[in-house]
């Protein structure tokens, strides 16, 4: 990895020096790597889409190690680019620091707060999304156990187990919610072979439908789940077409449209928190050709109800980060 | 819990165990004979994107096998390179191994596949199927015998037979033949062995070999189970292997026992999210970090002693 790190880091000086036009808009992504299928993937699309719609162009760069996310983000606003985007809530740190040095840049940074006037934080109210999908996984399961597996254990995968298994309780009261982290360490990320063990588990005490949010285990939970004939949810990007008709939905985060916005934005990027729910199309359940055959009209009709519901603000899904705590575990 | 419960959970084990078993093993022949391998784990993420790039290709997981099988040869050799002809520091060439292919697998991906380091997706005929042994379906119904038999013995994979085969022939080929004699003097006294005419240099590059064919099993396994490469796939299994050498004490059916303990461990881990014994709570991570409790108290001399083969580490110089 030494090498591909000196190749890859000589690559992005020449790519730095070489002179972009003033104020194209930059993004970097996280080590999850830009084509994870998932998350970075959504912010890739939207960079890709504003591209295509302005003809404009923007800089990328994928992290190779947490140390270079400071060194990233520094030499990105030294040389210019503005706005900068940072796709992940691991960069909050180092932009505290970068944001102060550099007023005149406005930087987005996603799935977290950073509290500073040139900074539009954005942030999902992915227990709103999840909530959908505990919805479907309750009306798609004959019993009643579902199950989830998260990738690292941090709280904002808790919010989204939580979100999940007020969904499936607000159908089932009385089901069971079987949740699982894959582990503690970044490692948790990319491992499907534990993720598929995890699933065969979930699957052996009873479960019919398994969430995963989980990045790269989460590929080996969604190809578990269609082994052994169960259903799953995937996550962040819409994964219906991995594994079709098993994968019932994808509860997706619109990280695309945060990016498309904040590029479109360009200078005059708005600061502040920016919070993208069900009302703004931030985020929701993926409906395709690849699972409409799983879909009832019960189902749909019941995820649309509750759509409309936490819209007018009639159901307030609780928030696994505001407290630390879930009613519904 | 029932007994159905527990034939779940050693089912889980064995499935878990087996790519630390075959990394064990490779590691125990690398060792034994005075190589410490501390880049298993690079050979098995090497071998595991290999394996997962043939098959994806080709459509057969046996050609992938053979592909996972020289990715992790060519590591070996590698290793035995740097640390064998031309006497570089072990370790360090183990720990160069690691980083190259975590680095390499995600390059290359990226230019052969351009999924960001993946593999695509491997069918299911691309895969290692389950193999049913005979009267499995026939007994499954019979009480006790049959979930026994039909769910924890028949049902695995080709490669989890070949990995316990290999624990009996792998304690053969140590203690029942010349060569395995010789393999563990070098690892023992190389000087010893180096008076008696028999060449050190080749007899460390035979361990590598046999090193390298055992892990790219484990590798082309990872990929097999996943369906595919996912970037840093093997997830520290190649440490925890290692660890469990230590914990087996260099001695191949020691191997077979640590690593199926630590299989159930993890097994445990992941059908329990914690265990709860009366007033008292194991939560999950302390059954993840047991592994490695585990390998401490047994270095540390606590139970027992765990004893590394004395020449390991150190390269062979023939004269001073």
């Amino acid at each position: 990895m030494t090498l591909t790190k000196t190749l890859l880091g000589a690559a992005a000086a020449l790519a730095l020096t070489s002179g972009a036009a003033l104020a194209d808009p930059a993004i970097i992504f996280d080590l999850g790597g830009k084509f994870d299928k998932s998350f970075n993937e959504a912010a890739f699309n939207g960079a890709e889409r504003w591209a295509k719609e302005t003809g404009g162009s923007y800089r990328d760069v994928e992290l190779q190690s947490d140390a270079q996310r400071e060194q990233y983000l520094r030499n990105f606003a030294e040389k210019g680019f503005n706005p900068i985007v940072m796709a992940g809530f691991s960069f909050a740190t180092a932009l505290e620091t970068v944001a102060a040095d550099f007023p005149d840049t406005k930087f987005a940074i996603i799935d977290m707060v950073v509290d500073a006037p040139n900074v539009r934080s954005v942030v999902f109210n992915e227990q709103e999304g999840s909530y959908l999908a505990g919805i479907a996984a309750a009306y798609a399961a004959k019993g009643d156990t579902v199950s989830f597996v998260g990738g690292m254990d941090i709280p904002l995968i808790s919010k989204f187990a939580c979100g999940y298994a007020e969904g499936f309780k607000s159908v089932k009261p009385e089901g069971k919610v079987i949740v699982n982290m894959t582990g503690t360490t970044p490692a948790a990320w990319n491992d499907p072979v534990k993720g598929g063990e995890l699933t065969r588990a979930q699957k052996s005490a009873g479960s019919e439908v398994v969430f995963a949010a989980a990045g790269g285990t989460g590929l080996g939970v969604l190809q578990t789940a269609a082994d052994e004939g169960m259903l799953s949810i995937g996550v962040d990007s819409n994964q219906n077409y991995l594994q079709p008709g098993s994968v019932l939905t994808s509860m997706v985060k619109r990280v695309d449209n945060a990016v498309y916005d904040a590029f479109t934005q360009g200078e005059n990027l708005e600061t502040g928190i920016n919070v993208m729910g069900l009302s703004n199309d931030g985020v929701g359940v993926a409906m395709d050709e690849y699972n409409a055959a799983l879909i009832t009209p019960e189902m749909k009709a019941a995820i649309d109800e509750a759509t409309a519901k936490i819209i007018s603000g009639e159901v307030v899904v609780h928030d696994y980060m505001s407290d630390e705590s879930c009613p519904a575990f | 819990m029932d007994y159905l419960t527990i034939i779940q959970i050693l089912d889980s084990t064995v499935r878990l165990a087996t790519p630390l078993l075959l990394t064990c093993l490779a590691g125990l022949f690398s060792e034994r004979a005075g190589v410490v391998d501390i880049g298993l784990e690079g050979k098995l993420l090497a071998a595991a994107f290999l394996a997962g790039a043939a098959a994806s290709v080709t459509g057969s997981i046996w050609i992938g096998l053979l592909a996972g099988v020289a990715g992790s040869l060519a590591f070996s050799m590698i290793h035995g390179l740097a640390s064998i002809t031309f006497k570089g520091d072990q370790l360090i060439s183990g720990v160069a191994l690691n980083f190259l292919a975590a680095g390499l697998t995600v390059v290359v991906g990226q230019s052969w596949f351009k999924l960001g380091g993946r593999t695509p997706s491997l069918p299911t005929d691309a895969r290692f199927g389950e193999w049913n042994l005979p009267f499995s379906d026939a007994l499954a119904n019979v009480p006790f015998i049959g979930p026994l038999y039909h769910e924890l013995i028949s049902g695995h994979t080709a490669l989890t037979y070949m990995a316990l085969l290999a624990v009996p022939l792998s304690w053969w080929v140590l203690y029942r033949t010349r060569f395995g004699l010789r393999l563990r003097a070098v690892g023992e006294n190389p000087s010893a062995v180096d008076t008696a005419g028999v060449s050190v240099v080749r007899l460390r590059f035979a361990a590598l070999v046999i090193a390298g064919v055992l892990c790219g099993m484990a590798g082309t396994y990872l990929a097999s189970l996943a369906a595919g490469f996912v970037k840093d796939m093997s997830a520290g299994r190649g440490y925890i292997a290692l660890a469990a050498l230590i914990f087996a004490k260099w001695r191949p059916w020691y191997a077979l026992s640590a690593t199926m303990l630590f299989g159930l461990l993890e097994a445990i881990g992941n059908r329990y999210q914690s265990i709860t014994m009366g007033d008292f709570t194991i939560p999950v991570q302390f059954m993840q970090a047991l592994p490695y409790i585990l390998t401490v108290i047994i270095l540390a001399g606590f139970v027992g002693k765990a004893i590394p083969p004395r020449a390991g580490g150190t390269p062979y110089v023939k004269e001073r």
